[in-house]
């Protein structure tokens, strides 16, 4: 099946935690909305299992997380180990949000696709956000 | 119609894909995955949706469907969001359509339903998906019915369809929905009578929300003078007007009953049976227009379509003509391939 063009991607945009500054998770999934993509927004103070629960119900392509609190080492993890009880964990997760540099590898390595910081260009996250929802379902076929 | 959804159908899949009846039955045996793997495959139109459908629907039949329209702004969704806790709490399972507009520039959409469903999200016995509308007008998605057939296949009891904002025509969810529940909000004045023609007639339940505001009752008021006189819907149900505030949480119970009532009304009359009716004929037609609008795709494909627009140009011919003889040639092609 074709991808580019046939199938909708669809994008969760969910801002796990308690910080309450959502401007930045509007901002991308208007940007992704423009760019063709459906996006499922889910709002504030998400709790791991809500994510994860998003994500499966909505047969969600790509998870893109906002997080400004500082509290990603603590929330990612839990994300994961959600995603994995439900047998989703293929699915590629996105950070955007303030990241010390050396946490980046951390998260990495807990399998977070990739991290945006602050001012990175829209047009950076919507290639990005593509090529891994193309990568998955070529994948799974 | 966005050109995706109306492309996407009848290519790319391969037909000998066991993939569709494969989800179907582990959707039926219990697998949450599986049912929402399925609602994107008949989302996408799809032959193993198709082949999914086929399967599955002997299934089907069992949920009943309530349709939540509105203006946009009303409080569908956190009235939605009360309501369905309420039935929930009643020990019954159910599942959350929310159909939301797809962008015609970039086709698009941010589905923002789920944001005001918090309460329901971790539960198991609530299944909730969100929805573009992906072009189609009339306030639901092309799809919906099909991801309502789905939902219904695998044993959820009660299957709420929130459209889109709605204005006065967008009535598609009448054929979808066993009970439609217009939500309103005060202060409405005038506007109450343009609903007159449209959303006012498919309602079986009128609801007045954020009736915690001043201008509540004149707006209640407004609606009863307005359906006065077009008397009660078929079967001699009457339809209640009723006062909720979403964010008090107020009038919800008073909703829940008279959902139930009407429900317990259709069963005890011929409506639920005239309904089941009503939606096959609308689902054949969606099928029928769905498999034309392929055939007009087709015939668009060829180059006699660019030799005839150019003779349109040169007014050498009207269009109206130049759609007849695609056509013509169109099934002439059609039924020799049929008797070859």
């Amino acid at each position: 099946m074709d991808i580019g063009n046939e199938q909708v991607i669809r994008v969760l945009i969910a801002k796990p935690g308690l910080d309450g500054h959502d401007r930045g998770a509007k901002v991308v999934a208007r940007a992704l909305r423009d760019a063709g993509m459906e996006v499922i927004y889910t709002g504030l103070r998400q709790t791991p299992a809500m994510v994860a629960e998003a994500a499966l119900q909505e047969d969600i392509d790509v998870v893109g997380l906002s997080i400004l609190s500082g509290a990603h080492l603590a929330l990612v993890p839990r994300i994961m180990q959600e995603l994995k009880e439900r047998e989703i964990a293929d699915i590629p997760v996105f950070l955007g949000g303030i990241v010390p540099k050396e946490d980046i590898a951390v998260l990495r390595d807990m399998g977070v696709a990739g991290v945006f910081g602050p001012g990175t260009e829209t047009r950076a996250i919507i290639a990005d956000i593509r090529e891994a929802a193309v990568a998955r379902r070529k994948a799974s076929r | 119609m966005t050109q995706r959804s109306g492309s996407s159908v009848a290519e790319g899949d391969s037909p000998s894909s066991s993939l569709g009846p494969d989800l179907a039955r582990s959707a039926l045996a219990g697998d949450r995955r599986a049912v929402a793997r399925l609602l994107t495959l008949v989302e996408n139109g799809t032959e193993e949706g198709a082949a999914a459908l086929t399967e599955l629907y002997p299934h089907t039949g069992g949920a009943h469907v309530i349709g939540f329209t509105g203006s946009p702004g009303a409080g569908k969704s956190t009235l939605l969001n009360c309501v369905a806790q309420a039935f929930r709490h009643r020990g019954n399972t159910l599942a959350v359509v929310a159909v939301d507009p797809t962008s015609p520039f970039s086709g698009g959409s941010v589905l923002g339903d789920r944001l005001r469903m918090r309460d329901l999200v971790t539960d198991s016995g609530v299944f909730i998906r969100s929805m573009a509308s992906r072009g189609h007008p009339g306030g639901l998605a092309h799809a919906t019915r099909d991801v309502v057939s789905v939902l219904d296949a695998v044993g959820t009891g009660f299957i709420f369809v929130e459209t889109v904002g709605a204005g006065q025509a967008q009535v598609d969810i009448a054929r979808l929905a066993h009970t439609v529940v217009l939500v309103e909000a005060p202060g409405m004045g005038d506007e109450v009578q343009a609903l007159k023609a449209g959303l006012l007639e498919i309602a079986d339940i009128i609801v007045v929300n954020k009736g915690d505001r001043p201008e509540v009752q004149q707006t209640v008021q407004a609606i009863r003078t307005v359906i006065a006189g077009s008397g009660s819907v078929a079967g001699g149900w009457e339809i209640p007007i009723l006062r909720t505030s979403a964010t008090e949480r107020t009038g919800i119970e008073a909703l829940v009953e008279a959902i139930l009532a009407h429900r317990q009304h259709m069963q005890a009359t011929d409506l639920w049976s005239a309904r089941q009716a009503r939606q096959a004929y609308a689902d054949i037609e969606g099928w029928l227009r769905r498999y034309f609008d392929e055939w007009v795709a087709q015939c668009m494909d060829t180059r006699d379509y660019d030799a005839l627009a150019e003779a349109v140009v040169r007014r050498a011919c009207d269009p109206a003509t130049a759609a007849h003889s695609l056509l013509t040639r169109f099934t002439e092609g059609l039924c020799s391939k049929l008797k070859g």
